[in-house]
């Protein structure tokens, strides 16, 4: 009997010990959310189309003219058309989304690591260095920004030409200004996107330190790092987390918007802002330019959105209590 | 209340000048000058522009001439106008359609957040919810163009491009339709989001069930206690929006060919007319921030949990 009793006791102990981690439950609560998951899916096919799509496909894939076909509408031979140079728009519209995706991701880990690095020593050292580093924030956020990576974008452009004016005299045919403007517009837009995220992580880290588990921890006797990576850092992540998703679609949407007025990436390379400029320019004629690259847009924002709420819904304490 | 506006106003001059010098160093060390794209100027010619706009004195002192003076500083491309003249001819048509929008904005993004509070998770929520989502995922340069599509191209009910008549004189005319409603869309749909949220927190309150138990009519309740904390979310996020109905505007201005400030901004960024970037800059950074002012002093009354610190 007693040896039962134990057995039941040991069996409920360690039914209590296996309870769901934080990232178990939250994949639970994920799973059930429909559209998240679609969106995912998506995601993945996006990235698939766009990165392993190419290899189908020639080598000039998206710069290849043919004049006599220029503007033709989806047939057989150009699924999706063509666009008034006469190039294939499927080719443009991977190649856009290669362009997009790259910048939404790289873009979103720079403003990523500055809101980080910013947040935790904000919220860290607290006091007077917290109020002054979260006052500047304040400020930041109430500045024009779009104007000014406006401004940067024009009047940078212009300097990668006259640094490669300026290799053509020194006798190098190398150039830069076509990676240029991309590295511009990673450092533009993770500069401007990054104040939210160190908002958020200042504040996760300033509500953890005053928390009873990590003051529990503390009497507990836990080395410094042991609390750090093992109960802090998980704490601080799924916001991090949350906030990625949400931001990729904004810098998507920055970049796009740049492209649109002319100010991203250069042509021939197409980004999706810059095929939709092309389009809604000659929507009367050919429909297809615009209907397509914006669908695509549209729904890869739908889908960042989605997945990042779904992540947010799942990973909030908040309601993972009920 | 009054020693928490003095303080706000005097930081906003720092503030100022760091936009100020940010804007002009940048200008500056950009490579390029505004006579550049004139083919037939000589040395002597250059030389004498250089000299008319002041541009051979050092760049502390050009900094400084530029503060002063700004609002009558000539625009290099335009030597017969001041940056004041342009900014007053030009910016009245980007505020109205500023303003459009906004009206826009609110009316639909509140209307549809408060009806998708009221019964969470059911049709009732789901459909203006989803719209909502649809709003945010279809920025402004692809809402604009398929509202021409179908308003304009196909439908012929409305002008494709064009602001009150030829220079914006009129009015109201039909033609402000469709760009004050693309820029408004694309904030509705946020602004009402945010008021589903505010709202469903709200409405689970106690002084809800209160203001419920002492037998207040349900529309009552809801214009008279619950919108009053439900809006908070979105009163915070006015001032972000007017950045963003600033930035959207040059997009919407693009687009529909309106002759508003923000057309004019990028093209003296492209043009290289330091006096018009400057100008345009400043004054867009000081609406922002007065903008900004209102909206914090707006937020304290509506909330008095938040008090004004200082």
């Amino acid at each position: 009997m007693a040896e039962t009793a134990s057995k039941i006791k040991s069996n409920a102990l360690s039914q209590v010990e296996k309870g769901e981690s934080l990232w178990v439950g939250a994949w639970h609560r994920l799973r059930k959310n429909k559209m998240a998951l679609l969106g995912s899916i998506f995601i993945i096919l996006l990235i698939g189309f766009s990165f392993i799509g190419p290899f189908f496909l020639e080598d000039n894939y998206y710069t290849y003219q043919e004049l006599e076909q220029k503007m033709q509408g989806p047939n057989k031979e150009y699924i999706l058309g063509t666009d008034h140079l006469g190039r294939d728009q499927l080719g443009r519209i991977i190649k856009g989304g290669q362009i997009s995706l790259m910048v939404g991701l790289v873009a979103t880990v720079v403003s990523l690591t500055i809101g980080i690095g910013y947040g935790t020593i904000s919220g860290y050292f607290g006091g007077n260095i917290d109020r002054f580093m979260m006052r500047i924030v304040d400020i930041l956020y109430s500045l024009p920004f779009t104007i000014f990576v406006i401004l940067l974008m024009v009047f940078a452009k212009d300097l990668g030409d006259s640094i490669d004016t300026w290799f053509k005299e020194m006798g190098s045919n190398y150039s830069i200004s076509g990676q240029w403007n991309m590295l511009l517009l990673f450092i533009a837009i993770g500069a401007v996107e990054w104040l939210t995220m160190a908002r958020i992580v200042r504040g996760q880290v300033l509500s953890l330190r005053k928390q009873e588990f990590i003051e529990a921890c503390i009497s507990l006797g836990l080395p410094t790092h042991r609390i750090i990576f093992r109960h802090m850092v998980p704490n601080v992540l799924g916001p991090v987390i949350v906030y990625t998703t949400l931001t990729i679609p904004a810098v998507m949407l920055l970049e796009a918007f740049l492209s649109f007025l002319g100010l991203g990436v250069q042509p021939p390379t197409p980004s999706w802002g810059l095929l939709i400029k092309d389009g809604a320019d000659r929507m009367r004629e050919a429909p297809w330019m615009l209907v397509y690259p914006g669908a695509m847009f549209a729904l890869a924002l739908f889908s960042f959105n989605f997945v990042g709420d779904g992540l947010r819904d799942a990973l909030d304490p908040k309601t993972s209590k009920d | 209340m009054i020693k928490f506006i003095l303080r706000r106003i005097l930081e906003t001059v720092p503030v100022l000048l760091c936009v100020a010098a940010m804007t002009f160093f940048m200008c500056r060390l950009a490579p390029g000058g505004p006579f550049d794209d004139d083919k037939q100027v000589t040395a002597e010619v250059r030389e004498q522009l250089n000299k008319q706009f002041n541009l051979d004195k050092p760049l502390h002192v050009q900094f400084y001439q530029y503060l002063i003076n700004l609002p009558n500083l000539q625009s290099f491309k335009y030597p017969s106008r001041t940056v004041g003249d342009i900014i007053s001819q030009k910016f009245p048509v980007s505020a109205k359609l500023g303003f459009l929008a906004m009206c826009i904005a609110l009316g639909i993004g509140i209307m549809f957040g408060v009806i998708a509070s009221l019964r969470p998770n059911s049709y009732i929520d789901y459909i203006p919810s989803s719209l909502a989502m649809i709003g945010i995922c279809l920025p402004t340069f692809v809402m604009g163009p398929i509202l021409i599509y179908i308003f304009s191209l196909k439908l012929k009910w409305l002008p494709a491009t064009g602001w009150g008549g030829f220079d914006g004189d009129i009015f109201f005319a039909s033609d402000m339709i469709l760009p004050s409603l693309t820029l408004g869309l694309f904030y509705a749909a946020y602004i009402s989001r945010l008021t589903r949220g505010g709202m469903l927190d709200i409405l689970t309150q106690d002084y809800i069930r209160t203001a419920k138990a002492k037998g207040a009519s349900a529309p009552r309740v809801l214009m008279k206690h619950a919108l009053r904390g439900g809006l908070l979310p979105v009163i915070s996020f006015m001032g972000p929006a007017v950045a963003g109905l600033i930035a959207g505007s040059f997009v919407i201005e693009t687009i529909f060919n309106i002759p508003g400030l923000g057309q004019d901004f990028v093209k003296s960024a492209f043009n290289r007319d330091y006096t018009l970037v400057l100008g345009v800059v400043m004054f867009y950074a000081t609406l922002i921030i007065v903008l900004n002012l209102i909206v914090d002093i707006l937020q304290v009354t509506l909330n008095p949990k938040l008090k004004f610190e200082s």
